[in-house]
């Protein structure tokens, strides 16, 4: 696949995604077309969002065409957890130098598939460009057509530099790759009336594993996880399901409308945080589906699980009712969590909005209530500023910004990429509850906020 | 006397090796009032924050220039214009330090036009230090991007000055953690000298509770300390790679230098100390009389289960080195070694080979070791081949308390030798267990 402007614009200007549904004609698409800023841009380049989104597919190798930094820097940090092959957690990259720059690497390439087809024998080889292997017009389509004929498994090149955009273009990017490369080019064994895929959910810290097996107790099966914890077959035959679930990401929404475009697989947007998103997600699906009966095993297992985890959950509300929360995370997580930290009894006072679409904005609006903070614009200055003003107990936010909470003596919660605890589905919520827990009630917070003795003493004389 | 073996083979499989402007921003990190700014992607700039952050639990100040395709092609001069500028407007730096690569490298940007310019258009911002260093991704490694960026920093700002006889430079590679650096300081300021650290992580990546949180580094040397460094008396170089900053002193101000390849292992700390002494003219405390016989006490305590220990790393040049020649120095064996990049000190270590490349050469080599040294990703090859494991290199991010660490000096050594003669204690121990 080439990516060329008129791909990036058609995927910035996705239809399916809200924000171009607006009809204000000048608010149109501008979160996707704005353009990172030097000197504060704080995000993730496109290479970096289309390794998110199909390294987790753990018997394939991911093969990065680059200088080392592009692999050699971000090898094995991701958090997405694989219950078979290990495959997708090696870091292959051509490592270009100095002379590969001036006479050109796409031999150097056409080597390097082979040799890792040879040594580690996967089901398929990704093939990711960089900028500077673009930037010096490397053809890596050309090179991936010619090496799969001589290694005899999918050879499938990845157009995502990180210089043409954000993560999230990157996201797509490699949504747009498995729908020309992988979708559709195999078939499973056998298909039921209650094949779902999930999109966008990666299994970071095997969240998908709280999820799947309630989905089992109702007879339904995951057909494709795209692409957590996935084996490259089952993304071949996606295309067999009956309903796409988007997980808590706009950044596929390409993918979903494009199945729905060629195949007539409708698709849902759910979230698996919180006991009321996870029993929407449930019912959602089995409506979907469109069986009575499976409707009616529905509800009575949402009674049960939701019976199960209050008393669970009991002797945690209670300890964290009232406690006041600043939430800093993107998209649908923005409000999604809400929900979750309110199941809680937990008041979010503030959250972000940067990435939120209108429809999102409306939702945590609604959540949020009267006096809530949204921060449209956010450094950790300001992420700071708020927490001070509204007195509140904690922040949840992404990996990146835990040192700036604890640097602030402030108690926080992960809930981003290299998080290390599974928060989805009903175990998860269990899960959420005793972290929250244990970072507010942990016996470090007096100790480190009290000056020292002879500090006080200044103070006080 | 050992070969050096590079590999000739078209892919890297788990890379070792990482960038240079990695290094480069880690060296940044070490000057006070600090952002370092990457001109590439701004993906370059996410890819080595979040892994500094891991690795040190700790803020990290570093910024981007944010090239897009489009930009890339017209050239990089407005992305750092608007950077720097925006940078100033933001966080207000002391400095800042500015570093290529391979994007901006490949393009060809002249970056000494850039900032030629940029001071034209921008008069008002003269008294702001832009330290430059070219550090293309592909070619080199971290610790030569560090060194690089060390490099830049004596070149630029120091100045003349009448020579102050007790003040020293002391230019520390990438090899050393800021728990090592805090160490040099007591030691070097124990002698009476005043030690100006180039630079110094042990004031700002050391791991400490500041009272209000800083969008650029609260510690670290200081521009004034920086500028002074022209009239130190003396330069110690800790680690080969800083041996090109050390020359440049040397030939710009006169200032002689003598370069320590490791300060690990009781030989090299004495030699260490004899050459403060000489310098200072002062004798050596007696805090580290003791010490020194505690260390030998220790050595022989621990000698019994290094003997004849077979062990293999995965380490640039520089730890490399100084890992290796500590575990000949307790009678340990050399099973196998792998680095990163190119040194001078590679061909002179006591070994029959030592191999250029990646853990998939490390892996292949191995085995029959008992004991791997190397980075987080050796964990898996540990794990694989239950061989235990001594974590040193850049990133480790399955331990806690990194910016702490030592193991230079006497007390370092100490703690270097009772970590690995525990884990061959309890290898030892084990085995009898189970009935060998």
């Amino acid at each position: 696949m080439k990516v060329t402007q008129s791909k990036i614009n058609e995927l910035l200007t996705e239809p399916g995604c809200e924000h171009n549904n607006q009809k204000n004609g000048e608010k149109k698409n501008k979160a996707c077309k704005q353009q990172a800023q030097p000197g504060a841009a704080q995000g993730g380049c496109s290479f970096d969002g289309a390794m998110i989104a199909l390294v987790p597919i753990t018997d394939a190798a991911h093969l990065v065409h680059g200088p080392i930094a592009c692999s050699g820097n971000s090898w094995g940090s991701r958090g997405s957890l694989s219950s078979g092959p290990m495959l997708y957690k090696k870091g292959f990259t051509t490592d270009l130098t100095e002379n590969d720059v001036i006479f050109g690497g796409e031999k150097k390439l056409y080597k390097a598939i082979q040799h890792v087809q040879k040594n580690y024998n996967p089901e398929a080889i990704f093939v990711y460009s960089t900028c500077v292997t673009a930037l010096i017009g490397e053809d890596i389509d050309a090179v991936c057509k010619a090496a799969q004929k001589k290694v005899g498994v999918p050879v499938i090149p990845v157009n995502a530099p990180g210089f043409i955009g954000s993560k999230n273009l990157g996201n797509r990017l490699a949504g747009e790759t498995l729908l020309e490369y992988v979708i559709g080019t195999g078939e499973p064994e056998y298909t039921t009336p209650y094949d779902i895929n999930l999109i966008g959910e990666y299994n970071i810290a095997g969240e998908m594993w709280n999820v799947i097996p309630v989905l089992e107790k109702l007879g339904i099966r995951v057909l494709s996880k795209i692409t957590g914890d996935a084996r490259y077959k089952e993304v071949s035959y996606a295309h067999r399901a009956k309903l796409n679930v988007m997980i808590c990401s706009k950044a596929l929404i390409n993918m979903a409308r494009k199945m729905e475009e060629n195949y007539g697989i409708p698709y849902i947007e759910e979230s698996f945080y919180g006991v009321d998103d996870m029993n929407r997600f449930l019912r959602t699906v089995a409506a979907k589906l469109g069986d009575k009966d499976l409707q009616e095993r529905t509800e009575k297992l949402i009674a049960e699980e939701t019976a199960k985890l209050d008393e669970k959950l009991a002797p945690y509300r209670a300890r964290l009712k009232g406690k006041k929360v600043v939430l800093y995370t993107g998209g649908v997580k923005s409000w999604s969590i809400i929900s979750a930290a309110k199941d809680l009894g937990m008041e979010v006072v503030a959250t972000s909005t940067k990435k939120s679409t209108e429809e999102d904005k409306a939702k945590i609006k609604n959540l949020l209530g009267q006096d809530g903070i949204m921060m449209p614009k956010g450094n950790p200055q300001e992420l700071i500023r708020v927490i001070g003003e509204t007195k509140a107990d904690m922040l949840i936010a992404g990996g990146r910004n835990q040192y700036t909470a604890l640097k602030a003596r402030i108690p926080f919660l992960d809930i981003n990429q290299e998080r290390h605890h599974a928060y989805a589905g009903y175990d998860g919520m269990v899960n959420m509850a005793r972290e929250l827990d244990e970072a507010l009630y942990s016996p470090v917070w007096q100790q480190i906020r009290q000056p020292a003795p002879w500090e006080q003493l200044t103070v006080n004389s | 006397m050992a070969i050096i073996a590079t590999q000739n083979k078209p892919v890297i499989v788990n890379p070792l090796k990482q960038s240079q402007p990695l290094g480069a921003t880690l060296a940044f990190l070490g000057l006070k009032g600090m952002i370092p700014l990457l001109h590439g992607s701004q993906g370059c700039t996410a890819f080595a924050k979040v892994i500094l952050v891991r690795h040190f639990r700790e803020v990290i100040p570093l910024s981007t220039t944010a090239m897009t395709e489009v930009s890339t092609i017209l050239g990089g001069e407005d992305n750092v214009e608007q950077a720097i500028l925006t940078l100033v407007e933001k966080v207000n730096p002391e400095i800042i330090g500015l570093c290529t690569t391979g994007l901006t490298e490949t393009r060809g940007d002249d970056m000494d036009k850039i900032l030629r310019d940029f001071r034209k258009n921008h008069p008002h911002l003269n008294d702001l230090p832009i330290l430059l260093v070219s550090s293309p991704d592909f070619k080199g490694a971290l610790q030569d991007g560090y060194a690089a960026a060390v490099e830049s920093m004596v070149t630029q700002l120091p100045e003349k000055g009448e020579i102050k006889p007790n003040q020293v430079n002391i230019l520390v590679s990438s090899a050393f953690t800021p728990g090592d650096l805090q160490e040099i300081k007591d030691i070097v300021s124990a002698f009476g000298l005043v030690p100006i650290l180039i630079p110094d992580l042990s004031a700002s990546l050391d791991g400490h509770l500041d009272d209000s949180w800083s969008p650029i580094t609260g510690g670290g040397t200081t521009l004034a300390q920086l500028r002074k460094v022209g009239s130190s008396s003396f330069t110690i170089a800790i680690g080969e790679s800083m041996r090109g900053a050390a020359e440049i002193l040397d030939k710009r101000f006169a200032i002689p230098y003598e370069l320590f390849s490791e300060i690990t292992g009781l030989d090299a700390v004495d030699n260490f100390l004899q050459a403060l002494s000489d310098v200072s003219g002062v004798s050596v405390p007696e805090k580290y009389r003791r010490q020194r016989r505690q260390l030998q006490d220790a050595m022989l305590d621990t000698h019994f289960f290094f003997g004849r220990k077979r062990v293999s790393l995965a380490l640039e040049p520089d730890l490399l080195w100084s890992t290796v020649t500590f575990l000949q120095s307790m009678g340990a064996e050399i099973h196998a070694a792998v680095t990163t990049t190119r040194s001078p000190l590679l061909e002179k270590l006591h070994l029959e080979k030592v191999i250029i490349g990646d853990f998939e050469d490390f892996e292949n080599v191995v085995e029959g070791s008992d004991l791997l040294i190397g980075n987080s990703h050796t964990a898996t090859i540990s794990k694989k081949l239950n061989i235990p494991l001594y974590r040193q290199g850049i990133p480790i991010y399955d331990r806690l308390g990194i910016g702490q660490y030592t193991k230079i000096g006497y007390r370092g050594t100490m703690q270097i030798l009772f970590d690995i003669g525990n884990i061959f204690l309890e290898q030892e121990e084990n085995s009898a267990k189970h009935g060998h």
